[in-house]
């Protein structure tokens, strides 16, 4: 069931250049799956409408997100205080897949910002018994204890366009691409996640992507965020954000 | 709820006179974790036209100040999947359940509305003759005279029941299409549609809308609305529902005392998506701290 909560901002922390990570708290907060994602009111009605934000991870009590200020909406997000309250609307939308059989090697590919709804997803294919490992393209290096989060999980590769630091290269130029894998999940530009689904389907290794388009209502009513795919064009917020690559016609 | 908050359109009795505008709240059940969709007077669901539509390109929405622009071009899946997997679904709420009605051609606005003639729960459909996204679609219709009073003149023959009909903005005189609709036989009226407008991304030098141009809507366009609702109210007889930008108690009030027997709300389900089901209650409370006891007294006092 979706929810319309009123959550405290108990943590607010710059993790690299232009990324905050916030943890939100509150009371019975609904169950979620990894890659679903959230509708968080602007403060101060910074933006009428609400900015759609993937899940970091989150419990009956708290809500973690990882936000890029890019404009008016996630700034005034951005802003926001230790003890301020932001309303949220949850979770939304269909994640990504969860079930495979044990041993599964299943790689997750995030570009930028889109690395958010990965975290919650590595959790749970490790406590699954899946070996997952973790591929990130980014501008600049997150700080030594948000990074950490993932060291303890798994195998994680870190790549950058200017070779400051990781492999000097696009996420599809890295040695763990190569290797064979049942599946590959993804978010980030979709420029990358084009190049990793063509990759993909050429080796015959599944895919899935979740995509980031304009949403107005978050719940399937407005048929603002469509994507063209192989079954007409699908609601990102509502049949998405996650979709298998081979419908998408991107 | 203390106050009388009952209200009639014609023949049309309404609990209260809150509804939820077309292609802002899907089919209603998109909402169902917010409300009881039972709190309001009626919900007015997706425009609906004879053959199914897949809408306009992505882009199709982009944000303007204190409002939106959208270029969805009536994507839906055609009147028979709504009879057959749609209608089934509703219950106890039919009562509450108004058909938007779109089209292209006038034999295609008619054969809609035969074709939902048939359920008898089925009180009201609302007649889009206003929809400014589709290409030589409604807007034809609903920005002349002829035009407005030809198509509803025709489903009028083919609609049993109450029929309200949308009226579009983007006009020089829209009091004389509203009396061109009534004169055809329209039974209620509804305005504001969304305003024609447009935005450009500068960066990419590109407009925002794969359409270029879409419907602006949203709490911007309210005082437009709110002086089109009191010209059409002192000038047709039959209801006026008002609706355009609608955020709260207050702006609903607003709309009834220019002359509004009942309203919608739009583009704020998208913002807070429980608003429309607390409205009625909040309506109920301004009207008692201010010692009214049956809100139609408000009706039009401007
Ligand atoms: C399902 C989903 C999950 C998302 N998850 C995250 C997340 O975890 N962290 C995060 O930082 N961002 C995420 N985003 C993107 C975020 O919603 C947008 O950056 C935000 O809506 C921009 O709003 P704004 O008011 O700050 O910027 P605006 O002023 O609206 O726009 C600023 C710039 O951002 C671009 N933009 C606007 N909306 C989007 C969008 N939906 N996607 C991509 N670019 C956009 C605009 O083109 C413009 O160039 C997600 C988007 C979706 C649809
Ligand atoms: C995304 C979107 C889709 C809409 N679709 C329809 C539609 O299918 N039929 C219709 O008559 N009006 C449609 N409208 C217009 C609204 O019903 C309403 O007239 C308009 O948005 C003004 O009210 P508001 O400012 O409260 O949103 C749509 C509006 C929006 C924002
Ligand atoms: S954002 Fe409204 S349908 Fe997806």
């Amino acid at each position: 069931m979706k929810k319309q909560l009123l959550l405290t901002v108990s943590s607010n922390r710059v993790v690299a250049p232009g990324w905050h990570h916030m943890v939100l708290e509150g009371t019975d907060l609904p169950p979620v799956t990894p890659g679903q994602f959230v509708e968080v009111a602007a403060p101060h009605g910074a933006t009428l409408l609400n900015r759609p934000i993937s899940i970091f991870d989150a419990t009956a009590t708290t809500l973690e997100l990882v936000i890029a200020p890019v404009g008016d909406g996630t700034k005034a997000i951005c802003d926001a205080k230790v003890g301020d309250s932001l309303r949220v609307i949850m979770p939304l939308g269909k994640g990504f897949t969860t079930e495979f059989p044990v041993g599964s090697k299943v790689l997750l590919v995030g570009g930028g910002v889109g690395i958010a709804p990965l975290y919650m997803q590595l959790c749970t294919l490790i406590d699954a018994g899946v070996k997952a490992e973790v591929l990130f393209g980014l501008r600049s290096r997150p700080d030594a204890e948000f990074c950490k989060q993932y060291e303890a999980l798994a195998p994680i590769h870190i790549c950058t366009d200017d070779g400051s630091f990781g492999h000097h290269g696009l996420v599809t130029s890295h040695p763990a691409f190569g290797q064979h894998y049942d599946m590959i999940q993804m978010c980030g530009p979709k420029p990358m996640m084009r190049a990793v689904a063509a990759s993909a389907a050429e080796r015959g290794i599944p895919a899935e992507a979740s995509l980031e388009n304009m949403m107005a209502c978050g719940l399937g009513a407005c048929l603002c965020c469509v994507e063209p795919t192989e079954k007409g064009n699908l609601c990102v917020c509502k049949d998405g954000p996650v979709f298998n690559t081979s419908l998408l016609t991107w | 709820m203390v106050t009388d908050m009952s209200t009639q359109l014609g023949d049309l009795v309404l609990s209260n006179p809150v509804m939820t505008a077309s292609g802002t709240f899907g089919y209603g059940f998109e909402y169902e974790d917010f409300m009881a969709l039972d709190n309001l007077g009626a919900f007015i669901v997706k425009g609906t036209t004879l053959e199914p539509r897949q809408g306009n390109d992505y882009p199709r929405m982009a944000q303007t100040p204190a409002g939106m622009l959208n270029a969805v071009g009536l994507q839906n899946p055609g009147v028979e999947h709504f009879i057959e997997h749609t209608w089934p679904r509703y219950g106890a709420l039919e009562s509450k359940v108004i058909v938007n009605v779109s089209g292209a051609k006038i034999e295609d606005y008619v054969r809609v509305a035969e074709l939902l003639a048939p359920l008898e729960g089925l009180r009201a459909i609302e007649l889009n003759i206003s929809c400014p996204n589709v290409k030589q679609g409604g807007m034809a219709f609903g920005t002349t005279c002829d035009g407005a009073a030809s198509v509803t003149r025709a489903v009028r023959d083919a609609w049993p029941r109450h029929l309200m009909v949308k009226l579009s903005p983007n006009v020089t005189s829209i009091t004389d299409i509203a009396l061109a609709v009534e004169g055809a036989g329209a039974d209620s009226v509804s305005l504001i549609n969304t305003l024609m407008g447009m935005a450009i991304d500068i960066e990419r030098r590109r407009p925002m809308l794969s359409t270029v141009t879409g419907g602006m809507s949203g709490p911007a366009v309210k005082p437009v609305a709110v002086r089109m609702v009191w010209q059409v109210a002192k000038a047709v007889k039959i209801p006026v529902v008002g609706l355009g930008g609608i955020a709260s108690a207050a702006d609903a009030i607003e709309f009834i005392m220019a002359g509004a027997s009942a309203v919608q709300i739009g583009t704020y389900n998208f913002v807070d998506p429980s608003a429309a089901g607390r409205i009625p209650a909040e309506i109920d409370s301004w009207c008692q701290a201010h010692g009214v006891s049956r809100l139609m007294e408000l009706k039009g006092i401007i």
